[in-house]
């Protein structure tokens, strides 16, 4: 039996009886519907896709306002600044990083980092002009809070650009495309909307698990700065000599880690029995959130300057590099820290003092590098 | 970050409100036609007439509750932040509301009991989530 057949038989029980004589009117339009849906199916579908869309667009568009106005009320309330400061942060916003040439690749990682040292500098002098009353700790709030406005920008404005170009051609494979990838990218932008209050009132966030064991296993002890934005002290674990490195809080900042191992094995010439790197990492679905886990190599995200530069020295004296994760998803990494996070910081302590015991003997010299953005986190 | 949203993206079209209010204003006609053709003895007709009357009612409260729905997406749950302030001395423990300014390790107002110094230990969130396989 064919679909007609089928229609027909379906016309003549559902229609023919209630409508009587006026049957002929829904047969009729049982075929336009038929015959609409064979050669417009497709378009429809793309409609009703468009439509779903248009709707993660509006919230986009209502989480980046709102992102650009918490920024804008947060530097007025902290900067004090003598005139409206949102020319200046709608600006800021619209700022872009154009990353070096790598055709030749050799060199690259040098290139890559003066343009980061660049931006950050003019980040840092952008935020102290349109906020001159905040203190060094404000300023590195206002410039993460700010980022994250930039960031939500950037989404609104990419969904934005193929939302538009898909209508405008009538695409089916760019909006279908765009709706696949929608869950994801409205996870993300709603992961830095709360973000963008914890940076603005300077909260913990998860990424600084790392920088939180840090803190826990240096405080008490002197501390001194080293290069770049970095704090280390020295501490006695389990009759080795530890040196303990994190970024220098409690302001918004990720240090320069690579920078601060590097100096510290230098100081050392080299006679250090192991590296263990402290870092939030990303978990599957369906793990816990911040369970540890332990492994080996440069447990440090963002552009890879600093990975770059740990492996570069570690290889130059042999030294052995372990890794312990603290595990949690986007959304937990740049929102204020959860507690499963902030629970997980004694088991990682002790994850560490086993790899301490097992991999190096006593008067050794280890460091262990906190990793992450140590906003809400002293030392 | 603002818990009332009156965000351009936030409000819903007037002309959508409009033709909403029409759908259900016609709908309402429609369950009236029926009770008067059901006066007039003519039930057939007042059959159809109350089903495309209840359809539209129907499907205009939906797309009503539909519209508000999307504005009640987009408001962002913040979560309450807290802290706990300890002291180191004599081990007395309180929990309050983030402040500005509070920092992991930041010494605040002295102790209740021992008048030492207290120092912020956490700062944390907590979130209940549903139990799931």
């Amino acid at each position: 039996m064919n679909i007609f057949a089928v229609i027909s038989s379906l016309q003549n029980t559902v229609a023919q009886e209630p409508f009587g004589e006026f049957s002929w009117i829904l047969n009729i339009l049982f075929y336009v519907v038929f015959i609409i849906f064979i050669f417009y199916g497709q378009r429809i579908q793309m409609y009703v896709m468009i439509r779903e869309v248009e709707g993660s667009l509006y919230k986009l568009k209502y989480i980046k306002d709102e992102g650009r106005k918490t920024a804008i009320e947060t530097i007025k309330e902290i900067g004090k600044p003598q005139v409206d400061p949102t020319v200046r942060v709608d600006r800021f916003l619209e700022y872009f990083t154009i990353s070096p040439q790598s055709l030749d690749p050799a060199g690259v990682v040098w290139k890559l980092e003066h343009i980061l040292d660049v931006r950050d500098v003019r980040f840092k002098d952008e935020v102290k002009f349109m906020a001159p009353a905040a203190d060094e700790t404000q300023v590195n709030n206002l410039e993460n809070t700010l980022e994250a406005a930039m960031a939500l920008n950037y989404i609104y404005k990419v969904i934005r650009h193929y939302y538009l170009l898909g209508k405008k051609t009538l695409s089916l494979y760019i909006i279908m495309q765009l709706q696949m990838i929608l869950p994801l990218v409205m996870r993300e932008a709603e992961a830095y909307a709360s973000a963008l209050k914890a940076f603005a009132y300077g909260q913990p966030i998860g990424d600084g698990a790392g920088a939180l064991v840090a803190a826990k296993l240096m405080y008490g002890h002197e501390k001194r700065k080293i290069p770049k934005d970095c704090v280390v002290a020295t501490v006695p674990i389990e009759g080795r000599t530890a040196y303990v490195i994190k970024a220098e809080g409690p302001g918004g900042n990720v240090g320069k880690i690579g920078d601060g191992i590097r100096t510290v094995i230098e100081e050392n010439e080299g006679k250090i029995a192991t590296v263990i790197m402290i870092d939030a990492a990303m978990k599957l679905e369906g793990e816990e959130i911040g369970e540890v886990a332990e492994g080996v190599g440069a447990a440090i995200g963002g552009p890879g300057v600093d990975q770059f530069k740990i492996e570069e020295s570690l290889l130059k004296y042999r030294i052995p590099i372990n890794a312990v994760i603290v595990k949690e998803d986007i959304g937990d990494a740049v929102s204020p820290m959860r507690k499963e996070i902030f629970d997980a910081v004694d088991k990682t302590i002790e994850r560490i003092k086993q790899v301490i015991l097992e991999k190096t003997k006593e008067g050794d010299k280890v460091i262990i590098a906190g990793v992450g953005n140590t906003i809400g986190i002293g030392q | 970050m603002s818990r009332t949203p009156q965000n351009s993206s936030t409000k819903i079209s007037s002309f959508v409100l409009v033709i909403i209010f029409i759908g259900l204003a016609l709908s309402l006609s429609a369950l009236m036609v029926a009770l008067a053709y059901f006066g007039s003895g003519n039930e057939v007709l007042a059959g159809y007439f109350l089903l495309v009357g209840f359809l539209g009612v129907a499907l205009s409260t939906y797309v009503l509750f539909q519209t508000r729905r999307r504005i009640m997406r987009l408001k962002i749950e913040i979560p309450p932040v807290t802290t706990t302030i300890e002291c180191r001395k004599c081990g007395f423990k309180s929990v309050r509301e983030f402040q500005r300014g509070d920092y992991i390790f930041k010494e605040v107002e002295p102790c209740q009991k021992c008048n030492d110094k207290m120092l912020i230990t956490a700062i944390y969130r907590e979130v209940k989530e549903k139990l799931s396989p």
